[in-house]
């Protein structure tokens, strides 16, 4: 593996995408509404309401939660019915939304770099170049993987601003991130990342264009939605060590599919048929 | 003798049931332009990936600089430059970026990179247009773009897929000109692919004829016309017209071929020069009154056809056998 021709490769893709507006203009302004609309509204709409306490009674949906999940009713112990809804909402029920960012951000230049090049018909002459089929496949996957970790740890810094300001009067300290974002953050959004490149490679071998491979490899979409519900229901709370091992699988998978991707990646696969 | 640059042994390969390639065997010389002429589908460019080891062959061997293109592809493909039939350039990134890009995978030094890139986009005649988007380039622009990166790394061996299709005669004459200066300034082994019979004729020192992935023939111009027949054509002008009996004489002689008299023009088809002599003697014999003889070569597109019909007349004779 030549660092000079992976950073090429990926450099190049790169380049080409953002020069691809509705490729990813779109993949901009979802995030944006999660991570700028939504919460403003979550903070902001109680001072609206007359009451919570239907919502935070402990017989409502709040108190059922707290009930079923121990560690949530600490986290949540000695904050009053505003600051109980704040934490619930932008911290608690939002934290697996946000692995859709590395998944989305992911796909989409996966999707360009491996089945849009080949449907522009550009790829023949980085087919006859020097570059090893393995280092083709990496160069192209980093080009996705790591825009993908650094726009989700981007989010998560303005989201964790949005939150903290917003919720500032109502909360009166820094309280976001709460522990157990940390290792969603930083173990399992890379995670998914991968699996999104991974996935989109495959998927890009078998399909003819852009678009087919964006959108087969967006319906993973529905494992991190799995995960919302699991975190919504309560049956899978992302606590720190739920959200290790979460991870640990994700990366499990991940190593299988990198693994049977670099070894069956041939460059023919990119040729137009 | 001089190992050869590219050597094929019953190389084929097959999408399915489409046998693009199927069982070529041939050489390339040092120093050679070599053509590979046929029709769309012949299996040219198939012939390229598998010797460039971006294709695997279904089946055969080829060695190309010394190397298997499926074992050593990597190494080889530092040595060849190809261009592909479509340009296969980054129409969102500069003229500039587009070179760049291609020199880094090719290994160019950094620090002498940005300098080789400049010299290249001088000498392909695209310096004022370095900086602009190549989507904005004319198709003749493009192509020269496209030579100047498969020259970039200053390889020994080039392979060129249809380097003027679809462009119009001015490119298209200004693109062969190029190639011809490049073939004879610098020695390199030139293999061009090309449905131009006129192009492979201007170009190349030896052909081979292809159709459906097979080998028709192969050989110089003059080697291809004499093993099909097709000779010498000689063309007579004469100052009145021919005694009845001169075309009856002429038929006599061995070594003739087609005979066309119209009023005051003959043309005589003879299988070399040697045969010429006889022809005029027996024509001044008959009291033919000569104003000029012209031996000419078949063009490569009478062989060419030549090639084609016999072939097909071939596959006819060997379908029609239960
Ligand atoms: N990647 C591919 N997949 C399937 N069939 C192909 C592929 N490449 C070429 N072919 C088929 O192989 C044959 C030869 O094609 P090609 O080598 O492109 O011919 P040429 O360059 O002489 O026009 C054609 O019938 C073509 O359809
Ligand atoms: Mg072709």
């Amino acid at each position: 593996m030549n660092g000079r021709t992976l950073r090429t490769i990926a450099v190049k893709d790169l380049k080409e995408v953002l020069q691809n507006r509705a490729a990813w203009i779109p993949a901009l302004v979802v995030p944006l509404i999660f991570i700028i609309v939504l919460p403003l509204g979550i903070i902001l709409a109680p001072s609206l309401m007359q009451s919570m306490s239907p919502l935070t009674a402990p017989t409502g949906p709040v108190g059922m939660m707290r009930e079923r999940i121990p560690a949530l009713a600490a986290e949540l112990a000695g904050l009053d019915e505003r600051q109980t809804w704040v934490v619930l909402m932008t911290g608690y029920f939002f934290a697996p939304f946000i692995l859709i960012f590395p998944l989305m951000f992911s796909t989409i230049v996966a999707s360009e770099s491996f089945a849009g090049e080949r449907e522009r018909k550009t790829i023949e002459a980085l087919l006859y170049t020097p570059a090893s089929d393995g280092e083709l496949f990496l160069g192209k996957a980093l080009a996705a993987f790591v825009p993908a970790v650094v726009l989700t740890w981007v989010s998560f810094l303005v989201y964790g601003v949005v939150v903290n300001g917003a919720g500032w009067s109502v909360m009166g300290r820094f309280w976001f991130p709460p522990a157990s974002w940390w290792p969603l953050m930083l173990w399992v959004a890379p995670a998914v990342a991968a699996l999104g490149v991974a996935a989109t490679v495959l998927i890009s071998a078998r399909v003819r264009t852009f678009m087919e491979a964006y959108q087969t490899s967006a319906s993973l979409v529905l494992l991190v939605l799995a995960l919302v519900a699991g975190q919504i229901t309560g049956v899978l709370y992302l606590s720190p060590a739920i959200a290790l091992a979460v991870g640990l699988a994700l990366w499990l998978i991940d190593g299988v599919l990198i693994g049977l991707g670099v070894r069956t990646f041939r460059r023919e696969a990119l040729l137009v048929k | 003798m001089r190992v050869p640059v590219i050597e094929t042994e019953s190389l084929a390969r097959s999408f399915g049931p489409v046998r693009a390639v199927d069982g070529l065997t041939f050489q390339v010389r040092e120093g050679e332009v070599f053509g590979l002429l046929g029709p769309n589908g012949a299996g040219k460019t198939t012939t390229v990936r598998l010797l460039n080891g971006v294709l695997r062959p279904s089946g055969g061997r080829a060695r190309v600089l010394g190397l298997d293109p499926a074992q050593d592809g990597c190494r080889l493909r530092q040595q060849t430059g190809v261009l592909t039939e479509t340009p296969s350039l980054y129409e969102r990134l500069t003229a500039r970026e587009n070179l760049a890009l291609f020199g880094a995978l090719y290994a160019i030094p950094e620090p002498d990179l940005s300098r080789r890139v400049a010299r290249m986009l001088e000498e392909f005649g695209l310096a004022d247009r370095a900086d602009d988007r190549v989507g904005e380039f004319s198709k003749g622009m493009k192509q020269r773009l496209a030579l100047a990166r498969a020259l970039l790394h200053e390889p020994p061996l080039l392979f060129l897929d249809e380097p003027t299709a679809g462009l119009d005669p001015e490119a298209s004459r200004q693109v062969t000109e190029m190639i011809a200066r490049l073939s004879r300034r610098e020695g390199r082994t030139v293999l061009l692919c090309t449905h131009h019979l006129s192009e492979a004729q201007r170009l190349c020192d030896r052909v081979a004829v292809m159709d459906r992935g097979r080998l028709l023939a192969l050989g110089t111009l003059e080697e291809l016309s004499r093993s099909l027949g097709t000779g010498l054509q000689v063309g007579i002008g004469l100052q009145a017209p021919l005694p009845d009996t001169a075309v009856a004489a002429l038929r006599r002689l061995s070594s003739i071929g087609d005979i066309r008299y119209t009023s005051l023009q003959l043309q005589v088809s003879v299988a070399d020069e040697e045969a010429v002599p006889a022809v005029v003697e027996t024509l001044v014999r008959e009291g033919a009154r000569i104003l000029s003889v012209v031996p000419r070569q078949p063009s490569l597109e009478e062989v060419y056809f030549t090639i084609r019909r016999v072939a097909q007349d071939a596959s006819c004779a060997t379908e029609a056998i239960p």
